[in-house]
């Protein structure tokens, strides 16, 4: 792996929390990694595992879930549902051999602009560490090889 | 075949200086799908806007991309732009690439790569939007207005006086926060009991104001509009609808010395008691941990002196359901517990007083009939030393923000001292003196040069008690030298601080605080005095250090958008429901579980002769707010939620 791999993190986050604290970094010109791409969604509870292995398969190298904290979210408990499936798909993630560190939870409240920086920051870092997530990439170029013989 | 707009927004340079819009324009008009490509200085402006409509028409565009600032500042314009053109507003949708990209980028390659995947995602979901139509639901026009200080009574009087019924709910005995403590105001020295106890009965004697004191809101469910609020009305052990208020009972009460948390500890009160004499409702409460009764069963002395029998010692917690509107949030704030001070000696030497102990002195009504005389001995102080940001702008051991009014009522504190002790003496430490108000700055000017204040710029280091004076040891800054002050006296201006139970409370009720736990509003500049969650406001300190004429203001503009709010009989709700697909739907019940609003209900399909074939889910879309629990939760994919429904979703996904 070269020095300069970029990765590209995909985060899927709620709109009253985690968005809004990412509209704070940006109104209070906080600088961060240029490496993740925000998909908004209503609330924590709307994401679907099939998302997260969805954008895996795709190409992304690291997946990114934030939400409001435990007790504040929006709709009253849409990230205590998004915990609890984040434990299980965890263990389904560890059981086909693609590293949880892949994969980040964390809650950012709307008024942590700057903890939203360093987030960013430091998962960028993190997956850069890993390295290109090809796992995939190559299960598929495996799976489809016998059709082209 | 889809005929996408994009306008590609330069914000003046906030844009422009970090992504190169003419490259994103070009490579942008070059995704399938992609009709029109352009850019602009400012599409939020008046011919931005008009361009953005005549590009819809001229090309009967099926969706439109504003890449601009976030969806949270122009959302609502250009999905307004776009019904004036004739275009289903919900085909309208936002690339953020200000707030995500260009303020937080510093490469200009990296940010305009960024800002394409950005636009070309947005691009491939709202391809997949439907058009939506606005919900109706109808609005309950009560609004409740939670604490009964200044910015709550005019909350509820303002509402009220439009002819709107009002529940004003106050935890403590009686209305009136902090204000009823005060002395006299700045800037003007009003007389602060004067002005606001008739509004404080104003608010008692209105019609249209169901008054709740000692009472809490318990749990808020619901939204704008359609809010069911349970109260705790806590027992009082005094029966409100028939106590009159004759005192009787306090006299009689043997329990004399419990320190009053009205005057600060600088008074006492009785075991059944009512805060001050002024007093709304003026209807005593049985301090259950100080009552000679509660604690070993014997007493009953208030209940034997009451001529018609009010008290009632066996009085339970009751609760109210209500169904709400609007609501008004005016808890107020605390001062800061001076405990991390131990340096100015406050809890070990008494004539180390707060700021609001000072107001306590200085009230004619107050403990010491309006004479300012020391808590130690009784005597007149002679000199007194002010320290003002005990505790504000002090990252390290108090708050790094300006508490905003101790500057003012430092100043106020001292003219008062010297209008009441003629030979007195006062000096004031301070960092800067911020007073910027109408009449403000004149203000301070006056009791320093008038009133003979010495103001020192610097730091209090140390306070320590010498030969019966406290000695007060700090920097002049000014001159560059240490000073050492014996006084008789010393007044803590401590910081204003959040209630201690704000941030549980903002829990309860469902909106955002900061990181103090000051309430968060919707946006800072645009719209102060909404809060977070639609439907609820914001008034007075409880959002930020507020002084009485902003807290008043902010109260009055609550009001006026909860009027707005009431003045309609129905409002429109965005449609961002769920619906489900009564063909696969399995009847699993799964998302009926998950539904944080029970908005599913069960809902029987029938035969011709009335048999039920199936039973399926069925989402309420009046009750439904639009969080998609349930979407993730169907295992049938039977259920889905506009707005965001998966297609949509990975649609955007696969193009990034
Ligand atoms: C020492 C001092 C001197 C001051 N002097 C001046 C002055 O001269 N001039 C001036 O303009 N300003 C002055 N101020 C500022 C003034 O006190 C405030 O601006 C004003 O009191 C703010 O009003 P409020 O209604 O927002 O809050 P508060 O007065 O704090 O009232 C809040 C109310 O809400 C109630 N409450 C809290 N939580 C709940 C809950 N969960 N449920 C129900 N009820 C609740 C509280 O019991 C209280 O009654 C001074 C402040 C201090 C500390
Ligand atoms: S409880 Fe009875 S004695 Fe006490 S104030 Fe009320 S009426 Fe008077
Ligand atoms: S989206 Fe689903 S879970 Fe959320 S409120 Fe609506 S029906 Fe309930």
């Amino acid at each position: 792996m070269s020095e300069t791999f970029e990765p590209k993190i995909i985060a899927f986050v709620c709109t009253y929390c985690t968005y809004a604290g990412a509209d704070l970094a940006g109104t209070s010109r906080l600088k961060y990694a240029p490496n993740v791409r925000l998909i908004r969604l209503p609330c924590t509870g709307r994401i679907s595992p099939m998302f997260i292995l969805k954008a895996l398969q795709k190409g992304a190298d690291g997946i990114l879930i934030s939400g409001c904290h435990p007790g504040d979210c929006h709709f009253t408990h849409g990230n205590y549902h998004a915990r609890r499936r984040w434990m299980v798909f965890r263990s389904l993630l560890d059981f086909m051999g693609i590293s949880t560190e892949r994969v980040k939870f964390s809650w950012i409240s709307a008024a942590e602009g700057g903890k939203f920086a360093d987030l960013i920051n430091n998962v960028t870092e993190d997956i850069r560490k890993l390295g290109p997530f090809d796992q995939y990439k190559e299960l598929i170029r495996e799976t489809e090889a016998p059709a082209t013989l | 075949m889809a005929k996408i707009g994009v306008f590609i927004c330069h914000c003046g340079e906030n844009i422009a200086s970090k992504v190169d819009c003419t490259k994103l324009a070009a490579a942008i008009g070059e995704h399938p799908g992609v009709a029109v490509s352009v850019e602009y200085k400012y599409f939020c402006s008046e011919p931005g806007q008009e361009s953005v409509k005549k590009a819809i028409r001229d090309n009967n565009l099926t969706g439109v991309i504003i890449a601009a600032c976030s969806p949270r500042m122009h959302e609502a314009t250009f999905r307004k732009v776009c019904a004036e053109a004739g275009l289903n507003p919900y085909l309208c949708e936002i690339a953020n690439i200000r707030e995500q990209c260009s303020w937080v980028h510093t490469d200009k390659d990296m940010a305009t790569e960024k800002a394409m995947d950005i636009t070309r995602s947005m691009i491939e979901k709202v391809k997949r939007n439907n058009k939506l139509q606005p919900i109706e639901v109808p609005v309950t026009r009560r609004a409740l207005v939670i604490g009964g200080g200044v910015a709550g009574i005019q909350a509820a009087l303002d509402i009220a006086n439009a002819g709107q019924e009002v529940v004003l709910v106050e935890r403590e005995p009686s209305l009136g926060g902090h204000m009823s403590q005060l002395s006299e105001t700045f800037p003007t020295l009003d007389c602060s009991q004067c002005i606001l106890t008739p509004r404080m009965v104003e608010v008692a004697q209105h019609p249209k104001i169901r008054l709740l004191t000692y009472a809490e809101v318990e749990h808020v469910d619901g939204f704008i509009g359609n809010f069911k609020v349970k109260i705790r009305m806590k027992s009082r052990y005094v029966n409100r609808d028939v106590c009159t208020g004759c005192g009787d009972c306090m006299v009689k009460c043997p329990v004399k010395k419990i320190s009053s948390e009205f005057d600060c500890g600088l008074g006492k009160r009785t075991a059944i008691y009512t805060p001050f004499a002024q007093s709304v409702p003026n209807i005593p409460v049985i301090d259950k941990a100080s009552c000679i009764y509660f604690k070993n069963g014997k007493c009953k002395t208030c209940m034997k002196s009451c001529q018609i029998n009010a008290i009632n010692f066996d009085m339970q917690d009751e609760f109210i359901d209500l169904e709400i509107g609007a609501i008004v949030v005016a808890t107020g704030f605390q001062i800061q517990n001076t405990a991390g001070y131990g340096e100015y000696g406050y809890g070990k030497y008494p004539d180390v007083i707060t700021g609001l102990q000072f107001e306590r002195l200085a009230t004619a009504s107050g403990p010491t009939s309006g004479k300012i005389l020391r808590p130690s001995d009784g005597k007149e102080p002679e000199t007194v030393v002010f320290i003002q940001c005990a505790g504000s702008r002090d990252p390290s051991k108090g708050v790094r923000y300006c508490s905003k009014i101790c500057c003012m009522y430092t100043a106020k504190h001292a003219m008062l001292y010297a209008h009441k002790v003629h030979h007195g003496k006062s000096h004031v430490f301070y960092m800067d003196i911020r007073a910027a108000g109408k009449g403000y700055d004149e203000f301070t000017r006056r009791t320093i040069e008038e009133d003979d204040a010495s103001y020192v710029r610097g730091r209090v280091s140390k306070v320590w008690l010498e030969n019966g004076k406290l000695m007060v040891r700090g920097v002049d800054t000014l001159l560059g030298r240490p000073v050492t002050i014996p006084a008789d006296m010393v007044v803590l201006a401590t910081a204003m601080v959040p209630q201690p139970n704000a941030i549980e409370f903002a829990k309860t009720i469902g909106i955002a605080y900061d990181e103090y736990g000051y309430y968060n509003e919707a946006h800072l500049k645009l719209r102060p005095v909404e809060s977070s969650s639609a439907g609820i406001f914001l008034a007075g300190a409880c959002q930020s250090p507020k002084d009485i004429p902003d807290s008043i203001a902010q109260a009055s503009a609550s009001a006026s958008k909860v009027l707005a709010l009431f003045s309609k009989e129905t409002l429109e709700r965005e449609p961002v429901v769920a619906s489900t697909n009564e063909a696969t739907c399995a009847g699993c019940w799964g998302c009926v579980l998950a539904c944080p609003y029970n908005a599913i209900e069960q809902k029987d399909i029938l035969d011709r002769s009335g048999r039920i074939i199936k039973s399926v889910a069925s989402v309420n879309p009046g009750l439904c707010q639009g969080c998609g629990t349930c979407v993730t939760f169907c295992r049938s994919n039977s259920i889905d939620l506009a707005g965001f429904t998966e297609k949509q979703i990975f649609a955007e996904m696969m193009a990034l």
